[in-house]
């Protein structure tokens, strides 16, 4: 508060005199003005801050009310009984899955008459209400398990995402009309076996664990597989970026000599911490891919590109935290005898670490949420269907990324497939902010003030 | 010898170097360490690095070497006329394909090595062979392309072998010449110290490599480009019309008018609201209050852009849609979809709030106590001293944040991808979807063109088109920023 503000003591509300004289105590026309440009002023700092943080809670309800669907995932159960002469007709026939899908077809309406479910609809319409992944699972299951054929085994086949969706509310009876997958009269059918408790919705682990599906099938499609290719990205980034952008520090706090060199460096370093990242892309694609031949979509490639875009913040991160140790330290190590790199690489170094670190975990964070370079380098439009087998295939064989993932799902324009890239957002967010909370941690926990 | 197995090799021999070279100094000096020049270790490392810097400096320059070599072998063994009928790189590819095949069918034992390099066309049909083992080839295999093919498996198959050798050795001679060097008077540390030291110099010299490297793969290919297609009509040409078939009219201008006019309308929602968040902040909230709002708004600046992408396409498209579109609140339709300039602009702006807000907080807190006292000490109201001493103090710095603000609006990609549409249109109207230099390179170099048409190579120039700007804005915005932070220092 400052002198002008001061407000008169209560009780002395007189009318300002129309003299000139006038008391301290009362305000003059121009001090009220000034008063109320001043509370003005801080009100449009409140709102300022009242709208972002409005705007970073509406993102988060936007996030989780779109994305949570995605984890819990509707499942019909149905018994059928695995017979050995029709395993073996559809084994011979040339569309396999079809021969079980007539196979979950009789199970199914023998299911719904145990319910007391009367329908009219042919067994072909019937098959909309399930994943076209169904009959791929019973026949896994029947060739994985071949001392189960003969019994009848109770699957949990997957919903389609229509069913799906109207169950999680996405879907409404009124979008149907305009929808050739089904109809109203599959939603009465599913009330009825909702209420026959043949339908369940439960947690989805195979959308954390599985892999990306095809087009159609958006109910089967998992973040798994990106979620691998995420992470042997990420080992990339971190073995090349931590060393590199450590020396690079090292050289430049302590023993780069003011020349043209040096400041070539640190321009150099401070704009490509502003280079957009597309231009980072394009690097990966001219340089590690047209020129290189490593191969596309790899995750090795991508980590690269991500390494080069990285760096710039672990260095400036690094160099704040070597600063940060006092000459003090420097100079007692020098006193007893140690060499200028020895000082620094036994005492200061360690000392700096756990800034260092904390920097690391943040520039990782960043380069884990990046898009668009990966976009350029081929990791869109590559449908990550199996899990790479082994580690060599795991760095050199081609995979998404997390981001990447979440837009090509974002692309196919399917409400189902959009609640999969939020989804896909939540569980990205979820591994930012444990890295966030990790650097923190550190931060707290380690951090020395001198 | 296959790259991962030269490398074991070098560190198993380094491994016994250390060993080697720290007994020997040790027994030189007859066991007592005090008589040694440095450390035992230091030996030992100085042994480790005469053996790894000749062999691995020998191992890069083979690994760049060596593909140049058999290009140029192997390209020769092809015929003018060949390669006047399709591209010279499309052969080679061709070429290697071929002979990544026969190796792969020599591993599989599906062709021994004998056969391998000297079946003919005339008498086996590669392709089919090929075939059996996975490996597709786009069209059949020509005898020509099977001799250079064989020719490029018999010399990348004598130059691994020598690589090998070569390497190896130059590690044994490392390992002879160090052991050698060392007793008790070599300055073991000293010359190790060296070795550090010019390594912790080339980890500094890649940043000054990736922008080489970012101007060079820019400068190439977008001189290639403009070889095929004219730069006046590439600056000032008015429509963007790509089309595979050929034909395409590729001008920038409506591109940089829609980058342009979404980073106005970023920089317009993020500029008051940022500049107001950071003076509030910085000038009157309570220190609890900062401490909670502060964090809470650069959570913000930690989500990445797909996120904001999304948030676009999804919630704040429709959301416009509902006001401003057909059958929407307002009654009047202006917006025909969801995607937009404005839903671009209005949720780039929300990234770019902590942007502008932590940079501005910055240099208001680095405008003197001594200019707010003064004002404060003459009778200014707190907010006449912020609008008449601290921000004319900060604004060249506030100029310099927005600048940068402006650079990252620019160079912003996934927003713009799945906010502002892909049809490229010079139009006033904020509410009609326009696209951008950063969403084009991503769809010209996501497509299916032939790398080599002046469709997929624009994105090249683009890409030169928007680095400079970037690179231009930066450099002013920290010339800016650095002048002042001198000017209270």
């Amino acid at each position: 508060m400052t002198d002008t503000t001061l407000t008169p003591p209560s009780g002395k509300t007189s009318a300002p005199t129309p003299n000139k004289i006038t008391s301290i105590l009362e305000l003059d026309p121009l001090t009220k003005k000034r008063n109320a440009a001043e509370a003005r002023f801080k009100l449009y700092g409140i709102i300022a801050i009242g709208i972002g943080l409005f705007f970073l809670v509406a993102l988060l309800w936007a996030i989780l009310s779109n994305g949570l669907g995605a984890f819990s995932q509707t499942f019909v159960k149905v018994d059928v009984p695995l017979n050995q002469q029709q395993i073996d007709d559809a084994e011979k026939s040339v569309v396999k899955t079809s021969k079980y899908r007539a196979i979950i077809d009789d199970a199914f309406a023998k299911e719904l008459a145990g319910a007391n479910i009367t329908t009219e609809m042919s067994a072909k319409d019937l098959q909309k209400l399930f994943s076209s992944g169904a009959a791929a699972t019973v026949r896994d299951y029947a060739l994985a398990n071949p001392d189960k054929v003969g019994t009848t085994v109770t699957f949990e086949l997957i919903a389609s995402s229509r069913v799906d969706g109207y169950l999680k509310g996405r879907v409404k009876r009124e979008d149907l009309a305009e929808d050739k997958n089904l109809d109203a009269a599959h939603l009465d059918l599913v009330d009825q076996m909702k209420s026959a408790g043949l339908l369940e919705k439960r947690f989805n682990w195979s959308f954390i664990t599985g892999t990306d599906a095809s087009d159609s099938r958006p109910e089967q499609a998992g973040i798994g597989a990106s979620m691998i290719g995420s992470l042997f990205m990420m080992l990339v980034v971190l073995f090349l970026s931590l060393p590199i952008g450590v020396a690079a520090s090292i050289y430049l706090e302590e023993f780069a000599p003011q020349n043209k060199f040096t400041d070539l460096i640190e321009v150099n370093i401070s704009n490509l911490a502003a280079v957009p990242s597309i231009v980072f892309g394009i690097l990966g694609l001219a340089v590690f891919i047209q020129f290189m031949h490593l191969p596309q979509s790899a995750p090795l490639v991508g980590g690269l590109v991500l390494t080069l875009m990285t760096l710039p913040t672990i260095i400036i991160s690094t160099r704040a935290s070597l600063k940060a140790v006092p000459p003090s330290i420097r100079d007692a190590a020098l006193g007893i005898g140690a060499s200028k790199m020895q000082s620094i690489f036994h005492h200061v170094l360690p000392l700096a670490m756990p800034g260092i670190l904390t920097g690391t975990i943040i520039g990782l964070a960043q380069a884990l949420g990046e898009t668009a370079p990966l976009l350029l380098i081929g990791m869109v439009g590559f449908i990550a269907s199996n899990f790479p087998d082994g580690v060599a295939a795991g760095f050199f064989s081609p995979n998404s990324a997390m981001p990447a993932q979440i837009y090509e799902w974002a692309k196919r324009a399917d409400p189902a497939f959009y609640e999969r890239a939020w989804g896909g957002i939540i569980v990205l967010l979820v591994f930012l902010m444990t890295m966030n909370i990790i650097a923190i941690i550190l931060r707290r926990r380690f951090e020395r003030r001198w | 010898m296959s790259l991962p197995y030269i490398l074991i090799a070098l560190l198993v021999l380094a491994v016994a170097g250390y060993i080697v070279g720290r007994g020997k100094a040790l027994s030189s000096a007859g066991g007592d360490s005090r008589e040694l020049h440095s450390l035992p270790g230091y030996y030992g490392w100085n042994v480790v690095v005469s053996i790894l810097v000749p062999a691995l400096l020998l191992l890069i320059a083979w690994l760049i070497i060596q593909p140049i070599v058999l290009d140029s072998q192997v390209s020769s063994k092809i015929s003018e006329e060949t390669i006047a009928a399709s591209s010279l790189d499309l052969i080679m590819s061709d070429v290697v394909r071929v002979a990544e095949g026969l190796d792969l069918a020599v591993s599989q034992g599906v062709m021994s090595a004998d056969m391998a390099s000297s079946i003919r066309t005339e008498l086996t049909d590669v392709r089919s062979r090929l075939g059996e083992i996975g490996v597709a080839l786009g069209s059949e295999v020509t005898a020509e392309t099977l001799r250079a093919a064989q020719t490029y498996r018999s010399i990348s198959g004598t130059g691994l072998l020598l690589r090998s050798i070569a390497v190896l050795a130059a590690g044994l001679i490392g390992f002879a010449v160090g052991v050698m060097r060392t007793n008790k008077d070599f300055r073991a540390r000293n010359v190790v110290e060296t070795v550090v030291r010019y390594i912790l110099i080339a980890a500094a010299s890649i940043a000054i490599l990736t922008t080489v490297g970012i101007v060079l793969s820019l400068i190439f290919n977008t001189v290639e480009f403009f070889r095929l297609y004219p730069a006046a009509d590439f600056f000032f040409g008015l429509t963007w019309a790509p089309s595979f078939g050929g034909g395409s009219e590729l001008g920038i201008v409506p591109l940089i008018w829609a980058t342009m006019y979404i980073s106005l309308i970023a920089l317009a929602v993020a500029v008051p609201i940022g500049l107001f968040a950071a003076i509030y902040l910085s000038e009157y909230a309570t220190s609890h209050v900062r401490a909670v709002a502060k964090p809470l708004l650069e959570i913000l600046a930690g989500i990445p852009t797909i996120v904001y992408g999304l948030f676009a396409l999804l919630t704040v498209g429709p959301l416009l849609m509902n006001v401003f579109g057909s059958g929407g609140a307002l009654g009047v339709s202006w917006m025909s979809g969801a995607s937009s300039v404005f839903t671009a602009g209005a949720v780039m702006g929300i990234m770019l709030i902590p942007f502008v807000s932590s940079l501005s907080d910055d240099i208001i807190n680095a405008v003197p106590q001594a200019m707010r006292d003064g004002s404060l000490g003459l009778g200014a109201t707190h907010s006449e001293t912020v609008k008449q001493v601290i921000l004319p103090a900060a604004l060249p710095g506030i100029v310099g944040a927005i600048l940068l603000a402006a650079s990252r609006a620019i160079g912003e990609t996934m927003i713009v991808v799945l906010g502002a549409g892909a049809a490229a249109r010079l139009s006033m109207n904020p509410l009609e979807a326009m696209t951008t230099v950063t969403a084009k390179i991503v769809s010209q170099l996501t497509g299916d063109a032939d790398f080599a048409s002046p469709e997929a190579l624009v994105a090249f120039a683009l890409g030169m088109t928007l680095f400079v700007v970037t690179l231009g804005l930066n450099i002013v915005a920290l010339y800016i920023v650095r002048k002042y932070r001198e000017q209270y220092d």
